[in-house]
């Protein structure tokens, strides 16, 4: 396409650069998620402009595209074929490039489904702090030659390297979707999504959000009939807009001033006895919170429930992550070093220290 | 302070008795004997000590102690892998995890099984069928391999097309460090804060810590499974029809094939009705819903008579579809049954690439001088060739690794791996050098000494020292071109 470039060479001799300066660089493709995160001081180093699809097989369902490759672009190429990337990613913005989604790792309603973007990744080459180009994974779907660092940039904020590409398995997009609403209470609805996710259901998502328990089901029409005979609710016409809203925090909910949460659990925990306003995806495994609890008690809160909280802050300028148990640190440190040594990348962004 | 090579064994025998009860360290030549090899029983090496801890706590207490020695540690589950990963180490110790076996928690309602190393595979399954629900990943020898193994394995199975390999079914692990540290990895949200360290220690062989716990996924059991089985005259055909499947937009729940020879091997076995004269026979299992199932029946028949199936029969029934798996599953026994020895290859392709694979393989047999059967995870493209030879004639050993290790090059020069599911061990750590070049190398070492500057763990396995590759690429020079230019050479 036009606008497509390989930008290989220039990016790596920024890192290298950088690495010999030690001068910290911030990497940013898009622009959509540079909140997402604690902020960096650094010089740009721009991989928005490293884009396009350098291979597409429908029939081998692996796509390998340029970390700035926009999200909306695969996305259209994919769909235009009868596919889709399964996890459903968040843009949370215009410019969102397939880079970024990998690097925060970011999965929409399907995600308790059908995986996380993590669970998509085959292989990525990606630029470590000392600017040299590796190639981890591959675009087969099984691969266990070598430590799996592909998936372990995903999520890694690009701290441990600047993705230059990505191969995804892709899948095909369903029939049909129907999505059913029923109106009840959170805990009710958290008893009936982990229910309904233990019977063989095309249940594709299911989230309580404005009052009503939402159920997505995906799949072969024909098996709508029996389905609706099973589970109570209403039929939600507009029901993409829902989910999109809902994946791209543009329900009424998330217009809320106050800081939001986004607190993941195991899927069957209770609510959390924390005051505010809640809004549940992921069939339970992930709800959010609007309100003014104290950071230290959500913190404490969500862990004592087996899980993590982590903090929007109300102006959107910052996210703050979970601390880390001190083993895990430790373990974090090293490894940081082992990627990236002058500690030039990204530094700061997931942790201080980091 | 470790005094690396140091402690004489009984000493170390004497402190590991202090530790544990008697009957869990073994240092008596016939006792180590049943673990001198895991599947792979080519590569043989008698343990030095081995000990068989039956609490975690225990197996902390045996890392502090070789931490301390500076004693290399394998770890071991049902010794059922295929790539030496539990080829034992001549100075360090083995370290069974077979009685860690306990089924610590099955939560029906957020769908996890809590459980030690050493439960088998489909004791998982067997302890959730009640519920409804099963554990996923099902490699061929589930009945007797551990979940510990398939962790550091990333084990795949049959299903792992739809359902995904152990990377996608976990959720959390408990990690003893070389130090003696335990670790929790994961959690039991669907992500965790900071790296995804389960990612990482998903398949590492055993090279960066050892597994005492996991929690894994459960998964409903599909209202119904269906299996149709195809036979093609020409092997090509079969492998286009599989494509045409998939861009149908169906997802077989598992898709397999195998060519002529496995094809008769597996049928004198297991009688499951296979059509002995065809080239290749395709397995396509549909499940889902009742109706699902039934319309992407009806789909699937339509593309693989256009597809050229000489023959098409769908399972009558549960009886007829467990028959035709269990030929598909019985394989690799079945072939074993031709020839004295047989050496199971484990690369994976790009689908389209198949055609063009197996004329190769065809064509290296014949130069090789040694058959070949060839048993495919068609859906996701792991190839699986049955090399056969007879270890006591003079040099047939030899030749069939060498076969094998060309087979596993062809997988890399067509943009594959050389290992989808078996690992690399210290089977394969020639061909790394075939498949990563001298940066990802130090780079995997470099993760390596993260979690294990001592380098005690599994020592010698999985990654390649750039000195092995560069003595390893002075003896495989490919159109011209030495693989690692930038290396000096020894």
């Amino acid at each position: 396409m036009a606008g497509d470039r390989d930008q290989t060479d220039a990016l790596r001799q920024q890192v290298v650069q950088a690495h010999e300066g030690r001068t910290p660089l911030v990497i940013r493709g898009g622009g959509s998620k540079g909140f997402y995160g604690r902020p960096t001081d650094g010089i740009p180093l721009d991989t928005g402009g490293h884009r396009g699809v350098i291979s597409y097989e429908p029939t081998e369902l692996v796509l390998t595209a340029r970390a700035g490759t926009p999200l909306a672009q695969i996305e259209a190429l994919l769909a235009a074929q009868g596919q889709m990337l399964a996890f459903e990613p968040p843009h949370w913005g215009e410019g969102a490039t397939l880079g970024g989604t990998v690097a925060c790792n970011l999965s929409g309603p399907r995600r308790p489904f059908a995986g996380s973007a993590r669970d998509y990744v085959l292989g990525c080459r990606v630029l470590n702090g000392r600017g040299e180009p590796l190639h981890f994974g591959g675009e087969v779907m099984k691969n266990v030659a070598g430590y799996d660092a592909a998936r372990l940039m995903a999520g890694a904020l690009g701290t441990l390297g600047v993705l230059l590409d990505v191969s995804l398995k892709v899948l095909p997009a369903p029939e049909q979707e129907l999505t059913l609403v029923q109106a009840c209470p959170p805990d009710q609805a958290l008893e009936t999504m982990n229910r309904l996710a233990g019977r063989p259901l095309p249940l594709s998502a299911a989230a309580w959000a404005e009052g009503g328990l939402h159920l997505r089901f995906s799949g072969a029409a024909s098996a709508f009939a029996s389905i609706r005979e099973h589970v109570p609710g209403d039929v939600l016409t507009d029901a993409a807009t829902f989910w999109t809203d809902l994946r791209e925090r543009r329900l009424p909910f998330f217009a809320d001033a106050r800081a939001l949460w986004r607190i993941a659990l195991p899927p069957a925990a209770p609510q959390p006895a924390l005051a505010g306003d809640w809004l549940i995806d992921w069939g339970g495994a992930q709800r959010w919170l609007a309100g003014d609890a104290p950071a230290d008690q959500v913190r404490a809160a969500a862990a004592a429930l087996g899980g993590h909280a982590t903090l929007f802050h109300a102006d959107a300028s910052a996210v703050d992550f979970h601390p880390l148990a001190d083993g895990l640190w430790a373990l974090h440190r090293r490894l940081k070093q082992a990627f990236d040594p002058a500690g030039i990348l990204n530094p700061g962004r997931m942790y201080a220290g980091l | 302070m470790s005094d690396r090579g140091g402690i004489g064994k009984a000493e170390m025998v004497a402190q590991l008795l202090a530790l544990l009860p008697s009957d869990s360290v073994l240092s008596e030549p016939e006792d180590l004997h049943p673990y001198e090899c895991d599947g792979l029983s080519a590569y043989r090496q008698q343990p030095w000590i081995t000990v068989l801890p039956r609490t975690v706590d225990e197996v902390q207490d045996v890392m502090r102690l070789c931490h301390r020695h500076g004693v290399p540690v394998v770890a071991r589950g049902a010794g059922t892998g295929l790539s030496g990963g539990a080829l034992p180490h001549p100075r360090g110790l083995l370290l069974g995890l077979a009685r860690l076996h306990g089924i610590l928690a099955i939560d029906p309602i957020a769908r996890t099984a809590r459980v030690q190393p050493g439960v088998r595979n489909l004791a998982i399954s067997e302890a959730a069928a009640p519920y409804g629900l099963y554990y996923a990943p099902d490699p061929s020898s589930q009945i007797a391999c551990t979940i510990g193994g398939n962790v550091a394995e990333n084990s795949g199975g049959v299903h792992c097309l739809k359902y995904g390999l152990t990377v996608h079914n976990i959720l959390q692990i408990k990690l003893v460090t070389p130090e003696g540290e335990l670790l929790v990895i994961g959690g039991e949200a669907l992500d965790s804060p900071g790296y995804d360290l389960l990612a990482l220690v998903t398949g590492s062989e055993g090279m960066l810590g050892v597994v005492v716990e996991a929690t894994v996924r459960l998964l409903p059991r599909p209202e119904q499974a269906q299996v149709l089985l195809a036979a093609f005259d020409d092997v090509e055909k079969a492998g286009a029809a599989v494509g045409a499947v998939i861009s149908e937009g169906i997802i077989p729940a598992g898709l397999e094939m195998m060519d002529n020879l496995a094809i008769r091997a597996a049928e004198d076995f297991a009688h499951a009705g296979y059509p002995r004269e065809a080239a290749a026979i395709l397995l396509c299992e549909l499940d889902g819903t009742r109706e699902e199932v039934a319309g992407q029946v009806t789909r699937v028949r339509q593309i693989l008579e256009q597809g050229g199936a000489t023959e098409l029969r769908l399972a009558r029934d549960e009886a007829e579809r467990a028959l035709f798996w269990k030929g598909r599953k019985s394989a690799f026994p079945a072939v074993g049954r031709l020839a004295p020895d047989y050496y199971c290859m484990d690369g994976t392709i790009p689908r389209r690439q198949l055609p063009l694979v197996l004329r190769r393989i065809g064509e290296l047999s014949g130069q090789f001088d040694l058959p070949v059967a060839n048993v495919f995870h068609a859906g996701d493209g792991n190839l699986h060739p049955l090399i056969l030879y007879d270890a006591n004639k003079p040099g047939e050993l030899a030749r069939a690794e060498a076969f094998g290790g060309k087979i596993l090059e062809l997988c890399v020069e067509v943009g594959g791996s050389i290992t989808g599911e078996h690992g690399v061990g210290m089977e394969k750590i020639d061909q790394m050098c075939v498949q990563f070049g001298a940066a990802e190398l130090t780079q995997f070492h470099a993760i390596k000494h993260a979690f294990d500057p001592q380098e005690l763990l599994n020592p010698g396995k999985a990654v390649p020292t750039l000195h092995r590759c560069a003595e390893f690429g002075a003896m495989h020079v490919h159109g011209g071109k030495l693989p690692h230019p930038d290396l000096e050479r020894f």
